[in-house]
């Protein structure tokens, strides 16, 4: 995985197979504490202790297309790397919470990427899920919510091309305020 | 800089366009393979492509979709194109270079581009 944005594609996969509803995603960057962070968090079916378990073992799915899983251990290893780590909270019926920790000026830190696409895709492909995404750089913040979007959408699917599009680039001009405006 | 007010003209456009609407419905799906496989092999900029070509020819018809993992992952990015009353289309090691030829050729035209199935990937 090249950027760390396809990891929370993926990741936030794992939460829509899950069955959530609600998905939360967190981005943080604090340079000073060299800290590099995501959260995703859902309130999908959960994971049982013994499955919680295992999941940081790579090979562990339960998908039936094939018999490995990648997205987790993948995700690990790219953090470890870092000397940093993943911590996975999950309760069954409850939801599950993946935050994934890097250090910022790592060499080996994946650079971000392009998030404004993967949240489009995954905003635009689930219509029905709500997403939150929360976007800190520095002092500096960001949040989107599907929810307030479809308020003004009302019959028209975030589905929609058009709309789909929109949010990519809501998402562009929005990081480029935080982190500094005019690119 | 964009806000959620223009929205809501774009709303305007979409509900105005009623038959963009109905053809929906029952008309052609573009499915793109989303699992870690196809995510790492390059799957989210052939959905941006996608995405960019139904909007911007505006074709009423076509939605797309994601999916899970199809099982042939060494294959990946992988697209389907379900044409009503047609078989399948597998398209195999997508890219977003290759978006436009399909979009023209197999969704607009209705020839689907052999080069790029999964019966050209596999001979
Ligand atoms: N948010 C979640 N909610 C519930 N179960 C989860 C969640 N995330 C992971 N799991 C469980 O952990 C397993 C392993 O996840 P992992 O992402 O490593 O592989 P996968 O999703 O099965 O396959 P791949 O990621 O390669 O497409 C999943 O199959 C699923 O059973
Ligand atoms: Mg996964």
């Amino acid at each position: 995985m090249q950027e760390i944005s396809l990891h929370i594609l993926d990741i936030a996969q794992n939460s829509i197979r899950a069955g959530a509803k609600l998905i939360e995603i967190t981005v943080t960057e604090n340079l000073k504490e060299d800290v590099f962070s995501f959260t995703v968090k859902d309130d999908g079916c959960g994971m049982d202790e013994e499955l919680l378990k295992k999941v940081t073992d790579p090979f562990v799915t339960t998908r039936t297309t094939r018999r490995v899983g990648l997205g987790i251990p993948l995700l690990i290893a790219g953090a470890e790397a870092t000397g940093g780590n993943v911590k996975i909270k999950s309760k069954v019926g409850v939801g599950t919470e993946i935050c994934a920790t890097y250090s910022h000026s790592h060499i080996d830190r994946q650079p971000l990427g392009d998030i404004a696409s993967c949240m489009m895709s995954v905003i635009s492909m689930n219509p029905d899920i709500d997403f939150i995404y929360t976007h800190f750089y520095e002092q500096k913040s960001f949040t989107l919510e599907t929810r307030e979007l479809k308020a003004v959408l009302g019959d028209v699917k975030l589905s929609e091309p058009s709309v789909a599009l929109w949010v990519k680039e809501y998402v562009n001009e929005n990081l480029t305020e935080i982190y500094g405006g005019a690119s | 800089m964009k806000s959620i007010a223009e929205l809501e003209a774009i709303k305007k456009k979409v509900l105005d366009n009623v038959n963009l609407r109905k053809e929906r419905e029952d008309g052609i799906r573009v499915v793109v393979g989303m699992a870690t496989c196809g995510i790492a092999a390059g799957a989210r900029p052939v959905m941006t492509a996608l995405l960019e070509e139904v909007s911007k020819r505006n074709l009423g018809n076509v939605v797309v979709e994601q999916t899970g993992c199809i099982g042939i992952c060494r294959l990946e990015p992988i697209v389907e194109v379900f044409v009503p009353g047609e078989e399948k289309v597998t398209y195999v090691k997508m890219s977003a270079d290759k978006v436009a030829k399909i979009v023209t050729e197999h969704i607009v035209n209705g020839n689907p581009v052999v080069d790029y199935t999964i019966g050209k990937a596999e001979n």
